[in-house]
């Protein structure tokens, strides 16, 4: 009992390994469910190409949210970065123009998130009202700028800055999946290891404790917001190098984000931020709706599957926060054990008060 | 054991205050404050709510500054137009409040470096030795010995006075030459307290000076050398532990109440 115990334990303390099972068992429903498609390695590629510029985005977000923020103007964002590139694109010789233009994207996500972290830090808005209402400025922005118009990336294929991010890795595994990957990895030290991110979760977690002990906190939620912006604008360059063409709405990716953050195990609260639970759960995310709809469930139902599950997660989430998954097994352990249900009911009330 | 502070301490304070004032507008909150702290003293602060203790605090530990007088920390004058929380921990005054001292959800080990983190240049933590150095503070400065916490515990499975003492052994670790204990023992049981008194007494141990600021009379008397008694802005009464016991002490300050309320 005691090494099963361990074991639940220790599977419970790896992050994103909930969410992770919760992948892994939403494919295999899936296989059974539509065995036509989820048998054949099409449809996991396609995930692994659509899935990325929402992965990314989301990425970012879980630090604005371990720090007790919330950014809605990522989908500008990633409107105007991918702007910034195809006006590159179509203004210099795309040899160049390609780095000019993701030089400029980039540069556009930090500027609009260093607006939004002054706006937040310095003049004290609220960040969901500073961030709804930019993101209502940038994407006018950049309809305006874009004249309303799609601006497609002439010869992009042939690209060499196609090949590097968008391109096929042995003919089959979409580069930014692995871009996605990668950035994941970072952006776990990132958090875990990196004086920036300890001081994100401080923030989060009391940000007058944070001041006192001597964090720089106005400077750190400045650069949170910026960064954040950099990272969407990542995003904005993926989803346009790889569809080949800019248009003002690439960013409409908001809600699937969010979603992404939360049933990844980032608590709303603050102060903690899973960044592989938000991995895996781009993955649940951008597998649902295409996968739903794959196993001939009428399309109306399609939605209401999707917030069931969404739903189901949050709540196995809340049950298996940091170490719980141990206390959950233990329970079960006692309720098949114990004889005097009174003892037993005193242990789980016991477990009731374990910190989350 | 205990020696005497003010000899020991000669032209050698850890904390001057001089003729210090401070006004919220018109109001008056603090008046002609003169008070020094010994190199290794611990001053026991004591007033009724209102009488101006957390202005004093707020004072000494750079979140705003005084209207008028002086300042000076290790007999150094402080420029308190430059002076904030940040210097406050370069001067060597560290301060542990009732509950704003750790972040809740955090680990032991963040808790003990978070805003001066040991990093590389690149400004990764070094979590091994965070870890090794916190891990030395909690067996060696302050003595822990409850089951089951290590360095990798989260703060929130700890009791009150369990992280009131984790603050006291964080402020003595980065050689804070005074510890402002604001209320350490509001909301924690007796036994809890104790842990707490017994972590202001390794800050006497320590060589170290600490102003404790408390509404206990038994536990200020229990831990200072000197009394002060803070009454509506001002210094009331300055008082050597030598020369007075907790009795007396306690009668004292009743009178000084009951005095006080009689010319009203």
């Amino acid at each position: 009992m005691n090494s099963v115990r361990s074991v639940f334990r220790f599977l419970g303390r790896l992050e994103g390994f909930a969410i992770a099972m919760v992948l892994l068992l939403l494919y295999v429903v899936l296989i059974i469910a539509a065995p036509s498609v989820f048998t054949r390695p099409l449809i996991y590629i396609s995930f692994l190409e659509t899935v990325p510029p929402t992965l990314i985005a989301a990425l970012g977000l879980t630090f604005v949210i371990t720090a007790g923020e919330i950014d809605l103007s990522f989908p500008a964002v990633v409107s105007l970065s991918g702007f910034a590139l195809s006006w590159a694109w179509r203004s210099f010789d795309p040899t160049y123009g390609a780095w000019i233009g993701i030089g400029l994207a980039l540069a556009a996500g930090a500027l609009v998130g260093y607006i939004n972290g002054v706006m937040v830090a310095r003049i004290g808005v609220p960040s969901i009202m500073a961030t709804l209402a930019a993101n209502f400025f940038w994407y006018g922005i950049s309809i305006l700028l874009a004249g309303g118009l799609q601006v497609t990336l002439k010869g992009s294929q042939d690209n060499f800055v196609h090949e590097l991010f968008v391109g096929r890795l042995f003919g089959a595994v979409p580069a930014q999946a692995l871009w996605a990957l990668g950035l994941a990895v970072l952006l776990w030290f990132v958090l875990n290891r990196h004086k920036f991110g300890e001081s994100v979760m401080f923030i989060g977690d009391n940000a007058n404790v944070a001041r006192v002990m001597g964090v720089n906190v106005e400077a750190t939620r400045i650069r949170l917001f910026a960064f954040h912006g950099m990272i969407a604008a990542f995003a904005g360059i993926i989803v346009t190098l790889d569809i080949g063409v800019f248009y003002p709405d690439q960013g409409n990716f908001l809600l699937p984000a969010m979603a992404s953050v939360f049933i990844g195990g980032t608590s709303i609260a603050g102060g903690s931020g899973s960044v592989f639970g938000t991995l895996f759960g781009a993955y649940v995310i951008g597998s649902l709706e295409a996968g739903v709809v794959a196993t001939t469930i009428s399309g109306y139902w399609v939605q209401v599957v999707e917030g069931v599950v969404m739903a189901a997660v949050i709540v196995l989430n809340a049950a298996t926060g940091k170490g719980n998954l141990a206390a959950l097994s233990s329970r079960f352990h006692l309720l098949k054990v114990s004889a005097s249900a009174n003892s037993a009911q005193e242990l789980l009330r016991k477990d009731d008060t374990a910190p989350n | 054991m205990v020696k005497d502070p003010l000899q020991e301490s000669v032209g050698q304070y850890a904390l001057r205050m001089v003729n210090i004032e401070k006004y919220f507008g018109l109001v008056r909150a603090l008046t002609n404050i003169n008070l020094e702290v010994g190199r290794n003293e611990i001053v026991g602060l004591i007033g009724d709510n209102g009488a101006g203790k957390s202005t004093m605090v707020k004072i000494l530990t750079g979140v705003f500054p005084p209207t008028r007088g002086e300042l000076y920390i290790a007999d150094r004058k402080v420029d308190s137009r430059r002076y904030n929380v940040q210097s406050a921990h370069a001067h060597g005054i560290e301060t542990v409040y009732q509950d704003k001292s750790l972040g809740e959800k955090q680990v032991l080990w963040r808790n003990f470096f978070i805003g001066r983190q040991i990093v590389n240049r690149f400004g990764f933590i070094d979590v091994k030795k965070e870890k090794a150095i916190a891990n030395e503070i909690m067996v060696k400065t302050i003595g822990f010995r409850s089951k089951g916490i290590t360095v990798d515990s989260n703060v929130s499975q700890l009791s009150g006075g369990e992280r009131q003492g984790i603050a006291i052994g964080r402020a003595m670790h980065f050689e804070a030459d005074l510890i402002i204990l604001d209320e350490p023992t509001v909301a924690l049981s007796l036994k809890e307290v104790a842990k707490v008194i017994d972590f202001v007494h390794k800050i006497k141990e320590g060589g170290k000076a600490s102003i404790y600021i408390s509404h206990s009379i038994p536990d200020v008397y229990e831990v200072s050398d000197r009394f002060i008694v803070l009454d509506r802005g001002e210094i009331g009464a300055s008082i050597p532990k030598k020369d007075i016991s907790l009795r007396d002490l306690d009668g004292f300050l009743l009178e000084y109440a009951h005095g006080l309320k009689d010319k009203e």
